[in-house]
């Protein structure tokens, strides 16, 4: 795996195999034991790009069990039997925090839990919902034939945006955070774990110097995107492009008649660049809107979850650099157009 | 914008509340006739239960084809009518009723639809992804809506009559002709065809509202079948219309903003509906006893 580091985030063949075995195996408990001198240490992440991050740091000392896996939503998961068997048996649990996990601490009380939690975001600066959105996106329940369960979903999640790994100098503090929580849970390797770190963290400053110079190339008056959930606070705030979310923080917030109709005002009266869907969630209302305003659609962003193997955004950094390239190509393209 | 300008202006100026008035009119035409059946039936839940019911055809045809309306409304057909055909054949052939039977056959659907949702993801959210929203239709959703309405209403049109035997006295219908089961049939596949692009197109909650909540109000009003079912066609509009300038103004989500208001239609039924409503009932209640005793008055009077 020490090889990877040259390869910048490319995934290679091994770590390809690897992210498969992770969404494979989704909390099938134990991936076998590998033949090593000591028992790599068990570790769960709650979703694929907190997974991805632990296995840059942890290499091959730790085993690995992602939860939510690729192209699956964690705003809205369903623990299974197994992720509470992986949890058992896990000495660190990784989590993003902010919300974003709404079931699992009913999931760490059920499996009996006992090792260390690494809170992934701590010390991140919160981005809250801007307040003209704040009241605009109304919870809608997870099932639309259940009215009565609608307001819960959401409401209690208040407005903190929990996708602070978007922004990559947040992206340091996650890697930061769970390097000390490795090296903690499994102080001999604290070494080992800290070179892995640190040769991540470069990386991590090369890929944000290229995506600070790509959008440099954009006039910022014509930073301006639409997507389909409200997911590029964090990015957006670092790295100056503008995003009009069509629905709340949630995928599964429903837009009202109004929310709409604003958006398709706003594009109308300024110079949006592109209309973009995420991996996850139904594109149908972005399609809505490209449909009226004319805009283009500008493809897939990675906002929630890495996308699989085989795909271009399979890995933490190879979702930012797809997220940073997709963006420039569509806002060169209309600014041109223009 | 004055009064009667901002009753139409959102229409005229969005494109997607066009198309959702559309799209929401051309349901409620065939969903309020259905309605008025399934009420006469005694089977007011099937559309909700349907909504379940759909569900591993729906699955399948998304995981194989992907967000592709055609892949997952022919699957939805599909097991929909699976169920609904071997739901009412148990109800024919044994003494089971067909609710029951068909609350057996729809868990079982269910209980395969969220398996097969969770081999792929071990996700809920996908039930909610697969279906749409009023704001989202496209040409494509818009089609195959009005096509189901079209051959919803044209099918009821001509099965009319014994489709109304069956409901009322299924017995003198047995007795008079073997039409029966083929009508019973057909209706059910009218449902599901209805239900399934509803639900592809508009989502669940507004399918199965639109279809009820008009036609348990439409029987405060008249009486006779044709009746209710124009009541229950024109009141979904009517309600489809009010609900999306309330989302629009009051900045609520469209499908529960809809069925809200059809639910006051359906209050406003209730208390002050001429076919038994409860003013109207308080009102005779009032007047017999007036007459009551006016009656025994006169016969005192009488006997003096």
């Amino acid at each position: 795996m020490k090889s990877d580091k040259n390869l910048a985030w490319q995934p290679s063949a091994t770590r390809r195999r690897l992210l498969g075995w992770g969404g494979l195996s989704l909390g099938l408990a134990a991936m076998p034991a590998r033949a090593l001198t000591r028992e790599p240490l068990p570790v769960v992440a709650t979703f694929s790009i907190l997974g991805d991050m632990v296995k840059e740091i942890g290499g091959e000392r730790v085993q690995l069990t992602t939860i939510v896996g690729p192209n699956m939503d964690a705003h809205n998961y369903e623990p299974t039997p197994n992720d509470a068997k992986a949890l058992l048996q896990a000495k660190v649990l990784v989590l993003n925090g902010l919300d974003f996990e709404p079931w699992l601490p009913r999931l760490v009380q059920a499996s009996g839990f006992k090792g260390k939690q690494v809170l992934a975001s701590q010390g991140v600066q919160v981005r809250r919902m801007s307040s003209e959105h704040a009241h605009e996106h109304h919870a809608h329940g997870k099932s639309e034939g259940k009215p009565g369960s609608a307001k819960e979903a959401n409401g209690a999640r208040g407005d903190v945006d929990p996708h602070a790994w978007q922004d990559l100098s947040n992206g340091k503090i996650y890697v930061q955070n769970i390097t000390e929580g490795l090296s903690k849970a499994d102080p001999r390797n604290a070494a080992y774990y800290e070179t892995r770190a640190n040769g991540y963290l470069t990386r991590m400053k090369t890929l944000d110097t290229e995506v600070r110079a790509a959008i440099a190339s954009i006039p910022p008056e014509k930073r301006r995107v639409i997507s389909s959930h409200d997911a590029f606070g964090y990015f957006g705030a670092a790295y100056g492009i503008e995003f009009i979310p069509i629905s709340g923080l949630s995928n599964e917030a429903e837009a009202s008649a109004r929310d709409l109709a604003a958006i398709i005002q706003a594009a109308r009266e300024a110079d949006v660049g592109g209309i973009f869907i995420e991996n996850m969630g139904n594109p149908a209302l972005a399609q809505q809107v490209a449909r009226e305003t004319g805009i283009l659609m500008g493809g897939t962003l990675y906002a929630d979850a890495l996308s699989p193997p085989d795909q271009p955004a399979a890995t933490y950094l190879g979702m930012l650099s797809w997220n940073a390239g997709r963006l420039v190509y569509v806002l060169k393209q209309s600014t041109a157009a223009n | 914008m004055n009064g009667i300008e901002a009753l139409y202006l959102p229409f005229a100026e969005f494109g997607f509340m066009r198309r959702a008035m559309a799209g929401a009119f051309a349901l409620s035409l065939a969903a309020g006739p259905l309605g008025v059946f399934l009420i006469l039936r005694r089977m007011s839940l099937m559309g909700d239960a349907m909504a379940h019911a759909i569900l591993p055809g729906v699955a399948v045809g998304f995981l194989t084809a992907g967000l592709s309306i055609t892949a997952m409304t022919i699957g939805g057909m599909v097991t929909g009518l699976v169920v609904a055909l071997l739901a009412a054949a148990v109800s024919r052939l044994t003494p089971q009723r067909e609710d029951a039977s068909f609350a057996a056959f729809y868990l079982m659907s269910l209980g395969v639809g969220v398996l097969l949702i969770s081999l792929r993801g071990g996700n809920m959210e996908l039930i909610h992804v697969l279906f749409g929203s009023v704001l989202a239709l496209d040409d494509a959703a818009l089609m195959l809506v009005s096509s189901a309405s079209s051959v919803t209403l044209l099918a009821l049109a001509i099965i009319y009559r014994p489709l109304v035997l069956e409901c009322l006295d299924p017995l003198f219908l047995r007795s008079e002709s073997r039409a029966g089961p083929v009508v019973h049939a057909v209706f059910l596949m009218l449902l599901v065809l209805t239900l399934v692009s509803g639900f592809q197109v508009l989502g669940t909650l507004m399918v199965v509202g639109i279809m009820m909540l008009p036609a348990a109000a439409a029987r405060f009003w008249a009486i006779s079948v044709v009746g209710q079912m124009a009541i229950a066609a024109f009141g979904g509009a009517f309600s489809s219309y009010v609900g999306l300038l309330l989302s629009y103004y009051a900045n609520v989500p469209a499908s529960p903003a809809i069925i809200l208001c059809a639910g006051i239609v359906y209050f406003l039924s209730v208390t002050f509906g001429l076919q038994g409503g409860l003013w109207q009932a308080a009102r005779r209640a009032h007047a017999r006893s007036l007459r009551l005793s006016r009656n025994r008055e006169r016969d005192v009077l009488g006997k003096q």
